[in-house]
């Protein structure tokens, strides 16, 4: 049966990893990450968990230990933040070109510059084109669940996943977890099977070749099918998980937007906020809803177009900039609506960079606006 | 290990014929020579570099043993990757086999962009030996200075023009920087000494920890020498004193070759194309700036050896 614990965000997922047990992590510490560590060296420390850890001396040596590591065949997790993450990028890329399984915590927060520790999504949004997938989580419970969901995941496709929190937001907020029976978790995740590991050295394989213009598209090409299959993996691992928990893993949450006139767009923890807003104007008789991202990537088009399709007036809102260029949701949610052929009024907020509050009072006014079409081109929020 | 002893272990073909390295390359024989230094099976990784690029050439590869190539600064970190892996397997009973680690670099990915990756395994501990094949320039790219190349040297990104002649610093001692890891086993080999470098290869797979190997390695293309003298180049930096042969076991270093009559380092550098500028009269003072120096870090050695 469930336990209920009282877990910030990262002891969430330090505890999704105590249950998978993984056989080796690398990890190099980097504010909001670092309690997701420390929780799971504890673990280590106390033999808890089998793993063995290596505190590496970079991200970059992190991701490339991660590397080694599932191409040797053992399970591999990490985790980290921001210019974590930055350092990270070239070998992002490697870990889902050579088809590891990885699975790393990102504790979202801000890139330099200015140097900030707290939370925007500019980092995994800046990853969002390596070959990743990508699954976010509005609080502690979702990052707990979301860690063993996307072991599973990235084993049945062969790619690496990143399983994203709000840096300091759900990252050092307690929370009531429900955290599930450790032999049901286990049996759940599994045994992991490595496909062509390099320490079956009696069929040595070379991983990792030079492939020039005859071979390296087809091998990039090949990348695509898989995120595919991921989508749907993501939804049958999701029906097996619901047995446990009991809980949905769509690609997205729908909050009161059948029949709203004004929906908002985001993910993370301002989904929390935006519910309680909704569930405010709700009572006022105002018909506003929420859809909230939980599956980046693979991104789902064809579902989000047809949850939108016929809300009038839409705001998305984005915690990352893409400087001269559509926002990162923002931009997906247009082509969802596109292919959709929505004729929504749609809006671009962004909010929330460096850490920036929002309140719900920002919310409010938002749909406010948006009932009365009052938006105007992009905006804004809690900017001076 | 005697000659005869290794040339039956190299019967047993780790890395194959048919890779793509150049006439006159040294790599292959340093790695074959390495990798018969045990029979244990092995697991290597390599940086981006020469090596990784003509040996893995998809669809094909002439490793016969599993090889990793992940980055150019990462051959260190991903071995690690590797053998904790085979740690945590092993001590869950789930692979029985007694298997060795060996990383592979460059000088570039060694010196420079791997140092950091390099130090960091080393300091952590990680059973591996690090095998550097060391060029004096980043090769692969078209001969640019790395912090190996020699005082002196041109390369593309330090030519020999009318106001610079050339690298205008002496290379940083790599070695030195490995011994103050404090690993169990450092040496520095040479292409020219197979035995010498076997002997050491052997040492290095035994060594109860990280284990270092710094190889000469000389570069046809970008030391500008005809293709049949490879290994004649890199015994006549040894004869020079310009490349020593050492070990450096528990702390404790010893000189493993002193030559008796050790030559000038100008007749090692007068048959290489890097060096023809030197040649000139106006450019005697930096050959004599070369020679001192050689000299300086010999002594230096010396006395780290107790040879003096």
């Amino acid at each position: 049966m469930a336990k209920i614990k009282a877990l910030t965000g990262a002891e969430a997922s330090a505890e999704a990893m105590r249950q998978i047990n993984p056989d080796v992590c690398a990890a190099f510490p980097i504010t909001p990450q670092t309690p997701v560590m420390q929780k799971f060296a504890e673990f280590v420390a106390d033999g808890i968990v089998k793993s063995e850890f290596i505190c590496v001396e970079s991200e970059h040596s992190a991701m490339s230990a991660c590397v080694g590591s599932s191409a040797a065949g053992a399970r591999t997790m990490t985790a980290t933040s921001s210019a974590g993450l930055a350092l990270m990028w070239e070998i992002l890329g490697i870990a889902s070109g050579l088809r590891l399984p990885i699975v790393m915590t990102i504790v979202n927060r801000a890139l330099s510059a200015p140097i900030n520790i707290h939370c925007d999504h500019s980092d995994s949004m800046g990853a969002r084109d390596q070959g990743w997938v990508q699954i976010y989580s509005e609080n502690a419970q979702e990052s707990y669940e979301n860690t063993l969901l996307a072991v599973r995941l990235a084993e049945k496709v062969l790619l690496p996943v990143m399983v994203c929190q709000d840096g300091f937001i759900t990252s050092h907020g307690v929370e009531n977890v429900a955290v599930y029976d450790d032999n049901k978790v286990k049996s759940f995740v599994g045994e992991l099977k490595p496909y062509k590991p390099l320490l079956n050295v009696d069929d040595p394989v070379t991983y990792g070749p030079l492939q020039l213009t005859d071979y390296y598209f087809e091998t990039k090409r090949q990348q695509e099918p898989a995120m595919e299959e991921a989508k749907k993996a993501y939804q049958a691992i999701g029906k097996e998980l619901k047995k446990i928990t009991g809980n949905d893993y769509g690609y997205f949450e729908e909050y009161q937007l059948k029949d709203a006139k004004a929906a908002i767009v985001v993910l993370n923890s301002t989904a929390g906020t935006t519910k309680a807003v909704i569930d405010k104007l709700r009572q006022k008789g105002k018909k506003v809803g929420l859809l909230k991202i939980k599956l980046f990537r693979p991104f789902p088009y064809e579902e989000v177009g047809r949850a939108l399709k016929n809300i009038s007036s839409i705001a998305v809102l984005d915690r990352s900039e893409s400087f001269g260029a559509n926002a990162p949701v923002f931009g997906e949610i247009k082509n969802a609506l596109y292919d959709a052929k929505s004729k929504a009024k749609l809006h671009s907020c962004i909010f929330g960079l460096g850490g920036r509050n929002i309140y719900e009072k920002d919310i409010e006014d938002l749909f406010s606006k948006l009932l009365t079409n009052k938006l105007k081109g992009k905006e804004y929020i809690g900017v001076r | 290990m005697n000659i005869k002893e290794l040339a039956k272990k190299l019967q047993n073909v780790k890395l194959t014929s048919g890779h793509r390295a150049c006439s006159g390359c040294g790599f292959p024989q340093i790695v074959r020579a390495v990798l018969a230094a045990t029979d244990d099976q092995i697991v290597a990784s390599c940086a981006t570099g020469c090596l990784e690029v003509t040996s893995t050439i998809y669809p094909f590869t002439a490793w016969n043993i599993p090889f990793i190539h992940n980055a150019f600064e990462n051959s260190a970190a991903t071995i690690a990757g590797v053998e904790t892996a085979f740690k945590s397997l092993k001590k869950q009973g789930k692979i029985k086999k007694e298997i060795k680690f060996v990383a592979f670099g460059g000088d570039g990915g060694t010196y420079d962009i791997g140092l950091q990756s390099l130090s960091g395994a080393l300091e952590r501990g990680h059973k591996f030996v690090y095998v550097l094949y060391d060029n004096e320039a980043y090769m692969n790219t078209g001969i640019q200075r790395s912090s190996a190349t020699p005082y002196g040297a041109a390369t593309t990104t330090t030519p020999a023009g009318k106001v610079h002649p050339g690298k205008e610093q002496f290379r940083k001692d790599i070695t030195k920087i490995v011994v103050a890891h404090n690993i169990p086993y450092i040496a520095q080999a040479s292409v020219s000494n197979l035995m010498d470098l076997t002997m050491k290869a052997e040492k290095a797979f035994k060594a109860d920890g990280p284990a270092f190997l710094n190889v000469l390695q000389p570069c046809t293309l970008g030391w500008r020498y005809p293709s049949d003298q490879t290994i004649k180049m890199a015994k006549m930096a040894v004869d020079c004193n310009f490349w020593p042969l050492y070990e450096v076991e528990n702390g404790v270093y010893k000189l493993n070759y002193k030559p008796s009559n050790p030559i000038p380092i100008a007749d090692y550098m007068k048959p290489q194309g890097r060096f023809n500028h030197l040649f000139k009269p106006e450019n005697k003072w930096i050959l004599n700036k070369i020679q001192k120096h050689t000299d300086e870090e010999w002594e230096k050695l010396l006395r780290l050896c107790g040879e003096n």
